[in-house]
């Protein structure tokens, strides 16, 4: 894009971040109190909120319902006042639809759905503030609303974006850098095994540079895995204090 | 509407409770939920707003926009409101569930504001019969816990109250050709008076006695209920009656009376609230969902 210089001769981006550095990450569970799960993270300007319910009974038809394992449901929705021109639908449009489909094959990979066969796990993903890195936002929220909501998993599921310009990959893109029309590939993660839950990339890469960038969006994926481990942690912390243990 | 599940031992114990003037959680029939008002919570809007009241939860964001007029008020703005019930507060809103809900809410919310006096909006006028500001008032029902209409009201207040438009000068040339010109300084805005604003008093009809913030608990056990929108002096602008039970006369002058006293606090201790927040400027911490 003319004029704006993504990657400077000194290797600051737009916002003064190094190539392989995150946005800082803030995140909370159990921010409702009715839902089974729940929590908020804010990931530089992109704020996403994840709610889940179940495993509970299928509802709507029964023939649904698979013998041997839990059905997994996601919704992702973002609100009309998320981005810098006014949505006017806030879900139910093509890419809401798409990305619920990606939610839900991410999360049917992580969570042992052997153990609920014949339920039902609803994930909802509400995005306040999109900037940049909204898929990514909304898997690692919903991952800590899965850990709130007691629904055992194989690992954690930890997400980012990564991008590259003049050969160098950066990792975590905000809007601008998104806008700009390179190449942007979205990685979800499990850590412990390294496993890939989700792979897209949209425009056009040599397949050179596929593995540097791919190794960026890994190592900031496992960023975004200790951070997350430490919020749990905390809040595990302090329940137990509350429990008087 | 979210409902749940009440077994008619719980119906008749709450029943008898609110007799005594006691309901279940300890209040009078009169007394409010703790509620949490917190602005300028999402950055890319022009004013934005959230609720807290009890396990109730509302978020509404202020976009201003560029348009034309209406025919019939061609030297004012308006406003357009949009209520999406998310899938958060239950299930049953998962796709085009809440859309009942939502249209419901956004239809009260317009005949609210299409009194004259509750927003100026000559305030909102660029120049006459060709551009204006139009405010897009969102509301996100993040949970529900009983009394939407008091907590969206009071959102939607708070929300017009942050809420902060650029301030844009219209020069002419020689030809006649408009040109809009915005101010250099981002700090330079107009603010809209929310003097008039109403707020919504919701009385649910539980026996003989009415009470005001009802929990969604006590929502299944009423027949009917009053919406009373109420101004900071006292004034009634709008009136409504809801549910599937019926209000003989007299008791809709009795609620009418509560909700006038009550709004009234109500208005007081909101505006107070949102004095105290503009004071601490630019400073302030901000919490939103994170504390």
């Amino acid at each position: 894009m003319a004029g704006l210089e993504l990657l400077s001769d000194q290797g600051y981006r737009v916002d003064g971040r190094r190539a392989g550095e995150l946005r800082k990450i803030q995140a909370r569970m159990g921010v409702f109190a009715q839902a089974d799960g729940s929590a908020y993270i804010e990931q530089g300007n992109t704020k996403a909120l994840a709610v889940v319910y179940g495993p509970h009974e299928i509802r709507g038809s029964r023939a649904r319902a698979l013998p041997d394992r839990a059905l997994v449901n996601c919704q992702y929705s973002s609100a009309t006042f998320s981005t810098g021109e006014r949505k006017r639908r806030p879900h139910g449009d093509r890419k809401s639809c798409e990305m619920g489909l990606q939610l839900r094959q991410t999360f049917e990979a992580a969570i042992l759905t052997q153990l609920h066969p014949r339920s039902q796990i609803d994930i909802y993903v509400q995005v306040l503030q999109a900037d940049g890195g909204t898929y990514a936002a909304c898997v690692n929220a919903a991952t800590l609303a899965v850990l709130d909501a007691g629904i055992p998993m194989r690992d954690f599921v930890c997400a980012c974006s990564a991008g590259f310009v003049d050969g160098t990959a950066l990792a975590d893109l905000s809007h601008v850098e998104e806008a700009a029309g390179g190449p942007q590939l979205a990685l979800a993660l499990l850590p412990a095994s390294g496993q890939i839950a989700l792979l897209e990339m949209d425009a056009r890469l040599h397949e050179d540079h596929l593995e540097r960038v791919l190794e960026a969006a890994a190592q900031a994926a496992r960023d975004v895995h200790t951070l997350l481990d430490l919020v749990v942690r905390q809040h595990v912390r302090e329940a137990s204090i509350l429990l008087g243990d | 509407m979210a409902s749940v599940a009440l077994s008619e031992a719980e119906k008749v114990y709450i029943m008898h409770g609110v007799q005594e003037d006691l309901r279940v959680d300890g209040r009078g029939c009169e007394d409010y939920r703790c509620v949490e008002v917190e602005t300028d919570v999402v950055s890319n809007t022009s004013g934005s707003a959230r609720v807290k009241l009890g396990h109730t939860d509302i978020l509404v964001g202020v976009k201003a926009e560029m348009g034309t007029p209406k025919l019939e008020k061609p030297n004012e703005g308006y406003l357009e409101f949009f209520v999406d019930c998310s899938a958060n507060a239950t299930p049953d809103f998962e796709g085009r569930g809440g859309d009942d809900l939502g249209t419901e809410i956004a239809n009260t919310l317009y005949r609210i504001f299409s009194n004259k006096s509750s927003v100026d909006l000559k305030t909102l006028c660029i120049s006459p019969r060709e551009h204006c500001w139009v405010l897009y008032v969102d509301v996100l029902l993040l949970e529900c816990d009983g009394n939407l209409f008091d907590a969206i009201s009071i959102a939607v207040k708070a929300a017009l109250f942050n809420t902060r438009i650029p301030r844009v000068r219209v020069l002419e040339d020689e030809e006649g050709s408009k040109d809009i010109e915005l101010s250099d300084d981002p700090y330079d805005c107009i603010r809209l008076s929310v003097e008039n604003v109403p707020c919504i008093v919701t009385l649910c009809k539980i026996g003989y006695r009415h009470v005001v913030d009802a929990t969604l608990q006590e929502e299944a056990c009423s027949l009917a209920s009053l919406l009373v929108s109420v101004t900071s002096k006292g004034a009634v602008t709008c009136l409504r009656k809801v549910g599937k039970g019926s209000l003989d006369p007299e008791s809709i002058f009795e609620m009418m009376e509560t909700s006038k006293r009550v709004g009234k606090v109500l208005h007081a201790s909101l505006q107070n609230i949102l004095h105290k927040e503009e004071s601490l400027g630019p400073k302030r911490q901000k919490v939103g969902f994170l504390g």
